[in-house]
């Protein structure tokens, strides 16, 4: 067998699942987009229509999906600085040499991600239970009064930031400690003898190394928090009043629950269009930076 | 600062840090041993007044808790094995076969990488549809048999192994197929490791897609069966903590036992780009 | 580090490999079809009666040996869900329960087989026994396609005793002795007991409201919202008014962790609901607590009202091929003693007049405010997007009691989501107009 043959023996059973199972339900999607495919539709092929960009117009239109965008800037713009920022604390904390038990600090911090978003949300809808949870018996013992975490539109939100924050902090932390450990030790020596205090080689050395790691997490973390769907899910069912209605959890709603199939599918792709668009523009920023 | 206290300061908060990273786990294990009814109460108390194992024979005798386990294990190693073939391939022929088109196909599917998985889920569940795979194991095994992370992660690896390895077996007149097998793989080991306990997280944790294509009960697997216990029992809160541990714990032994490679994996797969 | 890799690497596949081999082995041999030659049908039954239901299910295997049924259960809040899901992936079962407000929209799919051939073959479903409204919500534009399991029309649980002390000692009949009697129970129960309970996830109370003025909630044959009427705005008014004058806490379902405990503590003294609660107060709450609570009819806007002809329905799905069999299992449910037994089970109400002349029925003076509700129910409409309409509506009503916001513009955006909505309903009949010689 020649090399070349071989190679496409290799390569072709992955490729052939990838684009049957992947890349061409991508492009289904959008020639679905511009369809109104629906209920009556698959019941019967005869009342599909062909509407054009007519479902993003609509969308334009929907107050509910105005909504669902904001509450996912909402998440995407305080989650993932917030997330980035403990990411960063704990790497530090783990870096420092008068750290001990390291290992033991690495995986317990770490354990959040690898449980089952589902299972762990399940246990913080009653941490954060009005009356009866251990988060409002905690604020109660420092004399605060009870908060209605969960049930008022107000504070829905944060408590999900709260959640995913806790959840994820670990993954980027362990990016982040990689990173910091790759920074040469003699620039903090040469610091040290001038005298810099913590907060001075913090800003001056730790920060600048560790900027392009900084910005890999940041995109990272971005595309992931866009996709914000099980805990809400979970936790609130996307209310009260809908303020914790994200833009998957709409589209979820409209294809899955109501089966717009079409209406659905111009929700991913504007969500695609979207987390594209962010991610570029982080990009382009973090690396305009590096050449001044 | 004095440095005694710095040591102090740090490792502090590193305690405070573990606390309440663990609490939530800790606290639902102590609130899953508790009489029905008990954690509804203000303090909530911490440990169980008198331990049971009720909620988790309810579970099982009542629930069909084993049936979910045994789905989300069988499903999850499936997908593990049959991505690990298909990646494992694609990946080192990626890395080190020469083939017309290699890098322009590669680039390609790492383009493909942004698009998030759920732009496909709605064709490709009328594709699952017309094949008869809805309500059943392949529809979430099949999708799941490849992966471009996967491939990415591979070929990362795969491209330490020298060539001249490769050229010696070649000249002593051995085949590819058994070059692979007999050379290669045992050098991709650690991420095979790693591969395998990557995919077998996510795929035991996932919830979007098995959530829409696993309406029967028969095949549902944990986190979709635990959603929808959990909205029929909202009051039932030890119950559900009962449920949560049964969800989380294989994964989270998993983890513990071969956290090197996860961590490795996970490094690997950060420096993409 | 790197010379134990190998060693653990190996280990853990291996450990990894057995694990999944046996796994796997013993689901084949789960899966291994078994040689039984009976017909299997599935049947799907929802909450709190897909549980019961089990306890019914050996009898009708001993009578039909040839049968045997696979019961699914769904939980409630998923199974609408659930079911559009396996019509779309062609899974649904052969015949289920259905709540009847989505018989239309079922059928609008062509999911149901019309049963009008077995009913006037069958000598168990006797038609003219079952309360008319009822059965009514099951014929599509001229098609039965499906048999009534239980009705469930709303009413009233309230606090005899409450309503006694604040002065009253019967039940209000209309809307305007209600508000007094919310006012005044209110007014007992001091800033943290209200009067009513009314979560603001729940659709049915204002739907019940709402039902009992004439307007229709959908205009032009069912193809546009209606919600701007004046009918519709009083009863509007009338549900968010609860909330403005504090007789409504606003909290939803998820909030509320132990309903019965909570009107035994008198944090409400109205709870609008149906018939399956019946048995519930009776069983979660102490026997001295028995002869404080009683059911009401829904007060109408002048006098005694309407209110929805709810209740749940059994069907035969049409790609079913075990259509026989699946009937026998609907004509099994049908039958007077079976229907009785299900009511002893679930406290749910019987859709035949016969069922309800057995003393059983006749002496419960809880049921009572049910029989005498069931006479006057009416239908929602009948549109397949009926479902999506009537949360859109809570959705509206959610967002003027929870947060203020203003009425007529609420109302005005809710007529224009729901036009869109049915859209697709217009372009149907349009077409079907024209496609028609």
């Amino acid at each position: 067998m020649s090399p070349n043959r071989a190679a496409w023996l290799f390569v072709t059973p992955a490729l052939a699942v990838i684009g049957v199972f992947f890349l061409l339900p991508v492009l289904a999607a959008f020639a679905l987009s511009l369809t109104d495919f629906d209920l009556y539709a698959l019941a019967d092929r005869d009342n599909l229509r062909f509407v054009g960009l007519g479902n993003y117009l609509d969308l334009l239109r929907t107050p509910m999906f105005w909504q669902s965008l904001g509450n996912t800037f909402y998440f995407v713009l305080v989650g993932v600085p917030l997330s980035i920022a403990v990411s960063l604390a704990a790497a530090l904390l783990l870096d420092s040499k008068l750290a001990r038990f390291k290992g033991f600090f690495r995986t317990a911090l770490f354990a959040p991600v690898v449980t089952t978003i589902v299972a762990v949300a399940v246990i913080w809808r009653y941490f954060f239970h009005t009356r009866y949870g251990l988060v409002n018996y905690t604020l109660d013992l420092v004399g605060i009064p009870p908060i209605d975490w969960l049930g008022s539109a107000d504070w829905s939100m944060p408590t999900i930031i709260l959640f995913a924050v806790w959840k994820n902090f670990g993954y980027n932390m362990i990016i982040l400690l990689a990173g910091l450990q790759a920074i040469p030790h003699d620039l903090y020596e040469a610091a040290r003898i001038d005298g810099a205090s913590f907060w001075k080689q913090l800003r001056h050395i730790t920060l600048p190394m560790l900027k392009p790691t900084m910005l890999l997490v940041a995109i990272i973390t971005t595309s992931g928090y866009f996709q914000l769907f099980a805990e809400p899910y979970v936790m609130t069912r996307g209310g009260p009043l809908q303020s914790t209605t994200s833009v998957l959890y709409f589209m979820f709603e409209e294809g899955f629950k109501w089966w717009n199939l079409g209406r659905a599918s111009a929700v991913a792709f504007l969500l695609f269009a979207l987390i594209l668009g962010v991610t570029a523009l982080m990009l382009r920023l973090g690396r305009r930076g590096e050449q001044p | 600062m004095n440095p005694r206290l710095a040591k102090v300061l740090v490792n502090g908060l590193l305690i405070g840090f573990a606390i309440v990273s663990l609490a939530p786990l800790a606290w639902m294990l102590s609130v899953s041993f508790m009489p029905a009814g008990e954690a509804s109460a203000f303090p909530p108390p911490l440990l169980p007044s008198s331990p049971t194992l009720a909620n988790y024979t309810q579970l099982f005798e009542r629930d069909g808790m084993g049936r979910y386990l045994a789905n989300s294990a069988f499903i999850a190693s499936a997908v593990t094995l049959l991505s690990l073939a298909f990646n494992l391939a694609a990946g080192y022929a990626f890395a080190k076969l020469r083939f017309k088109g290699r890098e322009r196909l590669f680039k390609t599917l790492l383009g493909a990488l942004v698009i998030p998985a759920q732009v496909a889920m709605i064709p490709l569940f009328l594709l699952m549809k017309s094949l008869g795979l809805v309500n059943s194991y392949g529809g979430i095994i099949v999708p799941a048999m490849a992966g471009i992370f996967g491939i990415f992660l591979v070929r990362q690896y795969a491209r330490s192994i020298p060539d001249e390895l490769l050229e010696a077996a070649r000249i002593d007149g051995a085949g590819e197929l058994r070059i692979f097998a007999r050379i290669v793989l045992p050098l991709l080991k650690p991420i095979i490791v790693t591969l395998a306990i990557f995919t077998f997280l996510a795929s035991w944790n996932d919830f979007m897609w098995p959530l829409i294509v696993l309406s029967d009960q028969t095949y549902q697997t944990l986190p979709v069966a635990l959603a929808s216990l959990s909205r029929e029992h909202v009051m039932d809160n030890e119950l559900m903590m009962a449920g949560s541990v049964v969800t989380i714990t294989p994964v989270l032994l998993l983890f513990l036992v071969l956290q090197r490679y996860y961590i490795q994996g996970l490094l690997l797969g950060s420096v993409k780009g | 580090m790197t010379r134990s890799t190998p060693m653990a690497a190996r280990r853990a596949w291996r450990a990894a490999a057995a694990c999944v081999c046996t796994l796997g082995l013993a689901l084949l041999a789960a899966c291994a079809p078994s040689r039984d030659t009976r017909t299997t049908i599935t049947f799907w039954a929802m909450g709190r009666e897909g549980e019961v239901v089990a306890e019914l299910l050996p009898e009708f295997e001993r009578r039909h040996p040839d049968i045997r049924v696979r019961l699914q259960q769904l939980p409630w809040t998923a199974v609408h869900e659930k079911l559009l899901t396996a019509f779309a992936g062609d899974a649904l079962p052969d015949v289920g329960q259905l709540g009847n407000s989505w018989v239309a929209e079922f059928a609008a799919l062509d999911a149901l087989e019309p049963l009008d051939a077995r009913v006037a073959a069958s000598s168990v479903v006797a038609r003219d026994d079952y309360f008319p409204g009822i059965w009514d919500t099951n014929v599509i534009d001229g098609a039965t396609l499906g048999v009534p399991w239980y009705v469930d029309t709303r009413l009233v649980f309230y606090r005899k005793d409450l309503l006694a002390e604040a002065g009253f000692d019967s039940p209000p009949r209309d809307w305007d002795e209600w508000r007094r009697a919310m006012a005044a129970v209110k007014q007992l129960g001091g800033a943290k007991n209200y009067a009513i309970l009314l979560p603001l996830d729940e659709f049915g109370p204002l739907l019940s409201l709402a039902i009992q003025k004439d307007a229709p909630l959908l205009k032009d044959d069912d193809t546009r919202g209606n919600f701007s009427s004046a009918d519709f705005r009083d009863s509007f008014d009338f549900y968010t008014g609860m909330f403005a004058s504090e007789w409504a806490p606003r909290m939803s379902d998820t909030q509320i962790s132990n309903v019965w405990n909570e009107f035994s503590r008198g944090f409400f003294a109205f709870y609008i609901n149906g018939p399956w609660n019946i048995g519930e107060f009776q069983r979660r709450l102490p026997a001295d607590f028995q002869d404080k609570w009683t059911t009401m009819p829904l007060p109408g806007p002048d006098g005694a009202g309407a209110s929805v002809a709810g209740g749940t329905s059994l069907v035969v799905f049409r790609q079913s091929d075990k259509q026989d069999a699946a009937w026998k299992l609907i004509e099994y449910f049908a039958e007077p003693a079976v229907q009785l037994r299900f009511h002893e089970l679930t406290g749910d109400l019987p859709p035949r007049r016969s069922v309800w002349s057995d003393p059983q029925l006749a002496d419960d003076r809880h049921a009572a405010a049910f029989r005498e509700q069931l006479e006057r129910v009416k239908p929602t409409p009948k549109v397949a997007e009926w479902e999506r309409i009537v949360i859109e509506m809570q959705r509206a009503a959610e967002r003027v009691a929870r947060g203020g916001a203003d009425p007529a513009k609420t109302l005005a955006a809710l007529d224009r989501e729901v036009d869109a909505i049915l859209e697709k309903r217009r372009w149907i009949l349009e077409h079907r107009k024209e496609a028609a010689p």
